[in-house]
């Protein structure tokens, strides 16, 4: 694929809301079910981890274990939640259910169908990690309001992950392989970007590495700041750094979904 | 251009890779009539269907739908256009009705009016009793015709149809050729491929014959069949001896032999069947009128396609 046609612009109207509207119709059917893990899995994690390991564990930069990780579990739910949508759930409707094919027959076109997708991903996000900041305040692990801000945000990150998901949905040849950007992406993000440990416990050089290219890195420091309640300057250069990775991988998104769907 | 012809193809073609799977094809279509593209797997009809619906990019020719240039303007043919694809796409997550509802959001239609559009389609398709059931619940003919009703939802001026009754038990096909001919008669103009002869001599006006991305034949099933192939057909059983008579100099006849038939080509039936008695020691033989199939064979010949 040459480079013009990777960076082509999308064509987008608001029709692509449409896309977004016919996949939260059908959040809102089983909306019972899937409101269930943003709901227990904060707990769980902060039960066994926070409570459990925290009890040998001191403080980490000045705050208890429990603290110290319940925002990294939303900045790992803005993660998950996009990334799954707009990889498993986004690979279902492409190739299984043949969504996108009917869609495409009606005026709107790829670019919007693969937008509305990403926007509803950034839903998700939103969703989870609005449920997931209310069971955390329930145990006084946040601070408002700034916390607040983790509603806007978590659709800026939920973007970002859902645009780098809809990349490997667009090459992916089986839905089985999706496993290797969940086993060799997200898993080693998941545990290594200053979520359960500092970033500073790594060498100089790897350190540098997580924070140039490493997007739950970013995520979890903007997380965590906000949640805590103290911003700082240098929160700018992640925001910065969240807004341009997403915008490059929304538009090659776009593009390979092209590739793959118009033949 | 023709004022009538609703689409219009010249020079049409589609390469992928090295592979031409529609080559230079010409044709036009007239509005309100019911224009079909038969052929064997693989001879190009859905790849030209999927070209006229703009979500497949020509490789070079033109292709004009209502005045409107393919790649010009897509969103503005795609509104007049009425798709209903071979396999199922509808939405499994919902339900006939919201199915409908859904769909008619593509098309900008606002609310209320696209839920007494679904009623009155839904009546039509008489799917007025599974309204609210899950897709995964409905018969192979019921899908067909909610993809159908589907495909009517923004009142198109054509409705293109990629096998409609592919798989259909024979009341199911009747009923959905019955509501194909009520259509006709509103003026909507019906593009559909088959596999089907029976289906196509009674539903297309006009047709083209494809194979290997080339139209062989175009014309009214009955045109195509006196222009290429004798008017009847006697069919008798095949042995060493008949085809070895058939062969003899001097009878200029025109015969086909198929699996252990033998078929003869003939304008006067009764003549060639008393010739292969007498001659031949035909004992017992049958006389059929030609069809399309008989035109279709003779076109695209017996190979098996995959």
């Amino acid at each position: 694929m040459k480079a013009r046609e990777m960076f082509r612009i999308p064509v987008i109207s608001r029709r692509t809301w449409g896309v977004w509207r016919r996949n939260y119709d059908v959040f809102m059917k089983t909306y019972r079910v899937n409101f269930i893990p943003p709901i227990i899995e904060p707990v769980l994690y902060l039960v066994a981890l926070g409570f459990g390991l925290g009890f040998f564990v001191n403080e980490i930069e000045g705050v208890p274990y429990a603290e110290y990780i319940a925002p990294a579990l939303i900045g790992i739910t803005i993660m998950t939640a996009s990334f799954f949508e707009c990889t498993y759930a986004s690979f279902v409707r492409m190739y299984y259910q043949r969504t996108f094919d009917a869609i495409i027959s009606t005026p709107l076109n790829v670019d919007e169908v693969i937008t509305g997708e990403i926007l509803w991903g950034a839903t998700r996000s939103t969703i989870s990690a609005g449920i997931m900041l209310a069971v955390i305040s329930v145990f006084g692990l946040a601070s408002y309001p700034l916390s607040l801000l983790i509603i806007p945000f978590s659709f800026i990150g939920g973007l970002l992950f859902g645009s780098l998901a809809m990349c490997f949905t667009a090459v992916t040849p089986r839905i089985d392989s999706l496993n290797y950007p969940t086993s060799l992406f997200v898993t080693p993000m998941f545990l290594v970007s200053g979520t359960f440990f500092p970033l500073s416990l790594l060498p100089v050089g790897a350190q540098m590495f997580a924070t140039a290219v490493v997007p739950l890195v970013h995520v979890v420091k903007i997380s965590r700041a906000v949640t805590f309640g103290h911003l700082t300057p240098d929160l700018l250069l992640s925001l910065l750094w969240i807004v341009v990775v997403t915008a490059v991988f929304f538009i090659i998104s776009v593009n390979l979904m092209r590739r793959r769907l118009i033949v | 251009m023709d004022l009538l012809d609703i689409i219009r193809a010249e020079n049409l073609t589609k390469k992928y890779g090295t592979l031409t799977a529609v080559d230079s094809v010409d044709f036009a279509v007239n509005e309100g009539e019911v224009f079909g593209f038969l052929g064997p797997n693989g001879a190009g009809k859905t790849t030209t269907m999927r070209m006229i619906e703009c979500v497949s990019p020509k490789t070079s020719g033109t292709l004009t739908v209502a005045g409107m240039e393919v790649d010009r303007d897509p969103r503005g043919i795609k509104r007049i256009l009425g798709v209903a694809p071979q396999e199922s796409n509808l939405d499994p997550d919902f339900t006939v009705f919201e199915n409908l509802l859904v769909f008619s959001r593509y098309f900008d239609i606002p609310r209320k009016a696209a839920e007494s559009k679904a009623e009155e389609l839904l009546e039509f398709f008489q799917l007025q009793g599974k309204k609210d059931t899950q897709i995964d619940k409905l018969s192979g003919g019921m899908k067909k015709r909610l993809i159908l009703a589907r495909s009517l939802l923004n009142d198109p001026r054509i409705l293109i149809l990629d096998e409609p009754t592919v798989g259909l038990d024979p009341q199911a096909r009747h009923l959905i050729w019955d509501l194909l001919m009520r259509l006709k008669e509103r003026g909507i103009t019906i593009i559909l491929t088959t596999h089907y002869m029976e289906e196509a001599a009674k539903l297309c006006d006009r047709l083209v014959i494809m194979d290997i991305g080339k139209i062989l034949a175009n014309g009214s099933p009955g045109e195509l069949v006196r222009k290429h192939v004798a008017s009847h057909v006697v069919e008798a059983k095949k042995n060493g001896d008949v085809v070895a008579c058939l062969q003899q100099e001097g009878r200029a006849v025109q015969y086909e032999v198929a699996g252990d038939a033998i078929h003869v080509f003939t304008d006067r039936p009764k003549e060639t069947m008393d010739r292969l008695m007498t001659e031949c020691k035909i004992s017992a033989a049958t006389v059929r009128e030609s069809t399309l199939e008989d035109v279709f064979l003779k076109l695209t010949g017996r190979m098996l396609r995959e």
